[in-house]
């Protein structure tokens, strides 16, 4: 773990590090990929991927409209909201 | 009443109108009150509860009562609750009131219960101390300058003071039954898809299950009656037959050398007690082997934390949440909302998810770590053959001093012993069954999937020969603290 690549991490993440943040989660990740890269020795060449503990696939339900949105209900608990539309800040100029 | 009623034994004395269901709630707001430096709850809710203990009490009147009308409860306040806010214990989400109730939330309201509020938790249920929240640490009501474990904290400590006689929890690596051995209470972490995730906050989703905390494991069976069962709201909720409870008698029990061998002897010589009295009680304990344990908690650090970077990138300051103020444009606005309305430990579980999702290193830690998933739960499955209940700690030690860990792997190495029945999706609970310096220490049953009836049982019986949880700490109004509702009813 490096600069660069934790650089990269929050990019990806969309989360900004403060200068004096970038030390301690520098030091915080090195060691929970020590910590991560223990499990890379089991030998797991007969072990396919589990992605569900019970093994199980998703059940699909009839493709039937059961609620509808109601807008100003989910748009009441919005940070900026106008005429039904999301306020963020201009993406296009 | 002096708080330590199991629900049972106040569903009684409400049919026998001993006491009504507003006299019950009254009580339990004013022991709230005075345990208020526990700091259990983020948010009290005396109006509601009021009201619901006064339709409870009309039900009663009426003949109508549900299997838990009138009985207080707390969620933890990553159930999202119509009307009361819902933090899930982190900036983000401080001023979030949900439009709906979680499936959780309102079969419990539908089976009577009187919800008294939200409970503190760590930061989006990440942490195993209760110290990632943003409303300041629950406190451990043996010793208030330990922690009540987590990140069900604020709801295990409520019942452990006798604040509420039950408490709603969720468990994701060991989140209700580390914080239950901690403060001295029964906490069942039913099989994965057991009870409906449907307005639970997403933390990790393969993961992630509801469950509950209370006085005893027959308390613990009458609330997951009411929380189990399929819910169309939720595809990965089980349609499998509801929690039997056959009356099966003796029972073969395994003890794994990995979960055994090397325990703080201290620890050891309490969790052995227990099982002796297991063994004495007519059971047949058994040595077994999880061989692949040691690679539980690096694997887990991997699935969950993917899991949550994905879950958590919801969290956008544009549709519900925190927002930074005065953005400069679109990436600044997303940065900086995550960056003031996360905490660090959630930024370190996104980092190292992202990290582990990343091009370059999926196969090396993402399958691998679901590879590694399989081979410990077919370890549990090919244990089972030979066992029906395996026995285990919850927890290396007895519960830390606040700020006694900071170091985050050591944090984690803290979930040793609950992850890897996570991983496997396995039900498991963990049971008052010693002291240890005078503060509680937990014996975790572990059952085959949907076998929670025969943990549940398993407890039951110990429970009945045993009276470790019905030890309580010494709080305020056991003692000489105020009285003013108490003395009334």
């Amino acid at each position: 773990m490096d600069r660069e690549t934790l650089a990269r991490l929050a990019r990806l993440a969309q989360l900004e590090l403060t200068p004096e943040e970038v030390g301690p989660a520098l030091d915080d990740l090195s060691r929970i990929v020590a910590l991560i890269d223990e499990m890379r020795a089991v030998d797991t060449r007969d072990a396919t991927p589990l992605a569900h503990p019970l093994d199980a696939d998703q059940p699909l339900r009839d493709d039937i409209a059961t609620e509808s949105v109601d807008r100003e209900t989910y748009q009441d608990i919005a940070p900026a909201t106008r005429q039904g539309l999301y306020l963020v800040p201009r993406v296009v100029e | 009443m002096n708080g330590d009623e199991s629900i049972a034994a106040l569903r009684r004395g409400l049919l026998d109108r001993r006491y009504s269901a507003v006299e019950l709630t009254e009580h339990s707001l004013s022991r709230i009150a005075a345990n208020e430096t526990l700091n259990c709850f983020i948010t009290i809710d005396p109006d509601g509860a009021l009201a619901a203990a006064a339709a409870a009490d009309s039900r009663i009147a009426r003949g109508e009562a549900g299997p838990l009308t009138g009985i207080p409860l707390a969620h933890k306040d990553v159930f999202c609750t119509r009307g009361i806010r819902t933090t899930c214990a982190s900036r983000m989400l401080a001023n979030f009131i949900a439009p709906y109730d979680a499936t959780v939330v309102s079969r419990l309201a539908q089976a009577g219960a009187v919800c008294l509020g939200k409970t503190n938790m760590d930061e989006f249920a990440m942490g195993s101390s209760n110290e990632t929240s943003w409303f300041g640490p629950a406190r451990n009501p043996w010793d208030s300058g330990r922690a009540p474990g987590g990140s069900s904290g604020g709801s295990a400590a409520a019942v452990s003071a006798g604040l509420v006689p039950c408490a709603t929890g969720t468990d994701t690596g060991g989140s209700i039954r580390q914080p239950a051995a901690f403060c001295g209470v029964t906490g069942l972490k039913p099989t994965y898809g057991r009870v409906s995730r449907y307005g639970m906050v997403a933390f990790a989703s393969s993961l992630d299950q509801g469950g509950a905390f209370a006085r005893d494991a027959e308390d613990v069976a009458a609330l997951l009656q009411v929380m189990e069962g399929h819910d169309p709201l939720d595809s990965t909720s089980t349609t499998a037959e509801p929690t039997a409870f056959d009356g099966s008698g003796s029972m073969t029990i395994g003890l794994p050398g990995e979960y055994w061998d090397d325990l703080d002897a201290d620890m050891g010589a309490v969790l052995e007690a227990a099982t002796r009295e297991l063994e004495a009680a007519g059971h047949t304990l058994k040595t077994v082997s999880l061989p692949h344990t040691a690679a539980a908690v690096p694997a887990y650090y991997v699935i969950a934390s993917a899991e949550a970077s994905a879950n958590l990138s919801r969290y956008d300051g544009v549709r519900f949440g925190y927002r930074a103020e005065s953005p400069d444009n679109i990436d600044d606005l997303y940065r900086r909302s995550r960056a003031e309305g996360f905490g660090a430990e959630v930024k370190r579980r996104i980092l190292t998810g992202t990290y582990a999702l990343s091009i370059g290193y999926y196969d090396a830690y993402y399958l691998q770590a679901q590879r590694v998933r399989r081979l410990i739960r077919q370890d549990f499955l090919d244990t089972f053959d030979q066992v029906d209940v395996i026995a285990a700690p919850v927890t290396p030690g007895v519960a830390f001093p606040l700020g006694a860990v900071t170091e985050p792997v050591a944090m984690y190495r803290q979930d040793v012993f609950t992850i890897p029945a996570s991983l496997a999706g396995l039900p498991a609970m963990s049971l008052p069954c010693g002291l240890l310096e005078g503060l509680p220490v937990g014996l975790q049953l572990i059952g085959p999937h949907f076998e929670e009836g025969r943990v549940l049982e398993l407890g039951a019986h110990y429970q009945r020969r045993t009276d470790w949880h019905r030890q309580r700490p010494h709080i305020p109004l056991d003692t000489d603290g105020p009285r003013e509702v108490s003395d009334a009813v």
